[in-house]
């Protein structure tokens, strides 16, 4: 795999926590620090959308943050890769009968990679974003 | 200085200085921070609603992920008031199990917390090392229970799993790792110039006002509050060990309640806790964990209960309270989750007032918050919130309480 210019060793990521419980947020930071350390190939959080190519959505999507994510979504550049980290934000999870969640997020924005777990591992979440590498790729070629 | 304009600055839901949604409202004269409010409600999931429709065995599962942090206080905090009401006795050993894995949890919740903190003075090496050495407990936790975060081991009537005399060298060798870092990580976050600049005399919350708050946990110790609910009114194995509130004076010489003395406290409670796990193994007696292990007389016996119970933890952030009333149906007639932070959050309006606008970060995490444990009620009438004062509050109360009585 060839990263194209733009992206080598800078593939950027915003965290948005829809509703989370905290577990895979925290599961991301784990994912971020020395033990795993994808900092060396460069990717890093960031803290606007407008920086980011990858959105890690965590958390069903409560009513009241499913315009947020929708409004996040938008201020990403193209191209973008959307990915769902945990169970919950999928079907819903345990809380699934809520009634309190706009989401799942796939109903709120249109989501490319799903990492399920509640919550996932840290390796299982730098593999979501390995591949959400292979599609920005594609969808660079496409250009 | 008084003729400057104020400026109001809305900080959240979704900011990068902070990790979960809330919104604050920041009133701002100059550097200087006149008035605070926050709303949150942003991770508002009606657990409790969601537990109103469940039997008691699967609530457990539910309260897991009420905060993906802090699980295992919540879940033992429900099993314990749903033990109460169903008269189920809990084996010995499953009470060490629960509070070893207690412990476990929060010196990884601490040392998560040392993270964030450090991260957001801008120490980023100090965040990555602390997050590092946190590694080793999340090892035990997923050797021990199966699991990394939400670790479903606790179960109405003892725990899921056992631990077998084969796994204590592994959590042996996990305690002498942080005995021999105890040191490093005093003098790293204690004695370093930048953070005694920082976190000196920044967010005081003094003795009277925790009290008057409310606040729990570390936030209420570090202002000199002798409070611990292990301590106060010892649950699970707490009763045969020696545990004492943890105050700011381990360490320096005087109480000031400010934000250097809240990592002293949860700093020294990591020491501690690796202490109290170490005894917690010493006296471990022997063989059941569980009071029954068929789901269906869990479940029978639930059904039948009648009555009401509370359920005491002191989780890493404070005091977890669940209120549990069982009628004789699969499901709660009621419960009631106070969270920790819920006790703590107002504290911010007073150590906000007259700070600078960079310290708010610090101040904000400082209380270790954690808005998944506290999002419970929102009220929305025709898609506009509704904003609930506290004598609505009280007369939905007096009411509510009049229909279950009737």
């Amino acid at each position: 795999m060839r990263l194209s210019p733009s992206f080598n060793r800078s593939l950027w990521v915003f965290h948005f926590n829809s509703g989370s419980c905290n577990g895979c947020d925290i599961e991301i930071v784990c994912a971020l620090t020395p033990r795993y350390d994808p900092e060396r190939f460069g990717i890093k959080l960031v803290g606007s959308p407008r920086h980011a190519d990858v959105l890690l959505v965590t958390g069903p999507v409560v009513h009241d943050m499913a315009d947020r994510l929708r409004r996040v979504y938008a201020q990403m550049p193209n191209p973008k890769v959307v990915m769902c980290i945990g169970t919950c934000g999928q079907s819903g999870g345990v809380f699934f009968d809520s009634y309190n969640l706009d989401g799942p997020v796939g109903d709120v924005i249109p989501v490319d990679i799903y990492v399920p777990g509640c919550a996932p591992r840290p390796e299982a979440i730098i593999d979501g974003v390995v591949k959400a590498i292979a599609l920005l790729e594609r969808l660079e070629e496409k250009k | 200085m008084s003729n400057k304009p104020v400026y109001t600055i809305p900080i959240g839901p979704i900011h990068p200085a902070l990790k979960e949604p809330i919104l604050f409202t920041f009133d701002i004269q100059g550097e200087v921070i006149n008035a605070v409010d926050f709303a949150p409600g942003k991770v508002h999931r009606g657990v409790e609603w969601m537990g109103m429709r469940r039997n008691p065995v699967q609530i457990v599962h539910l309260c897991d992920r009420i905060c993906g942090i802090c699980g295992v206080s919540h879940t033992l905090a429900f099993a314990r008031a749903v033990e109460q009401i169903a008269e189920i006795e809990v084996p010995e050993r499953a009470h060490y199990v629960r509070s070893i894995i207690a412990e476990f949890e929060r010196i990884q919740s601490h040392l998560l917390w040392a993270g964030v903190a450090a991260h957001e003075l801008g120490f980023d090496t100090l965040f990555h090392l602390a997050w590092r050495v946190r590694e080793e407990a999340m090892d035990v936790i997923e050797y021990l229970t199966g699991n990394r975060i939400n670790y479903g081991i606790v179960q109405v009537g003892g725990v899921r799993r056992d631990f077998t005399e084969d796994q204590f060298p592994r959590i042996r060798k996990a305690l002498e790792t942080y005995e021999g870092l105890v040191n490093k990580l005093v003098t790293l976050f204690l004695e370093d110039t930048t953070i005694k600049l920082r976190c000196m005399n920044t967010g005081v919350l003094t003795e009277k006002d925790a009290l008057e708050l409310c606040t729990v946990g570390p936030t209420a110790r570090a202002s000199g509050l002798k409070m611990d609910v292990r301590a106060d009114a010892p649950y699970a194995a707490y009763g045969d060990i020696d545990v004492k509130a943890i105050l700011p004076d381990v360490y320096a010489d005087c109480i000031k309640g400010d934000v250097y003395d809240r990592i002293v406290v949860r700093l020294f409670e990591v020491v501690d806790s690796v202490r109290i796990i170490r005894d917690l193994m010493d006296q471990m007696p022997a063989w059941p964990v569980l009071w029954e292990t068929r789901y269906a007389k869990i479940l029978s016996t639930c059904k039948k209960a009648e009555g009401e119970a509370i359920g005491r933890v002191e989780a890493p952030r404070g005091e977890c309270f669940h209120y549990v009333r069982m009628n004789g149906s699969e499901a709660p007639q009621q419960w009631k989750v106070k969270a920790s932070t819920y006790s703590n959050q107002m504290s911010w309006l007073k150590i906000l007032q007259g700070e600078q606008i960079a310290d708010i970060p610090i101040i904000v995490a400082s209380i270790d918050p954690c808005m998944s444990c506290t999002d419970r009620v929102t009220v929305i009438r025709d898609g506009s919130p509704d904003v609930m004062t506290k004598d609505t509050l009280h007369r939905l109360s007096v009411e509510k309480t009049r229909r279950l009585q009737a």
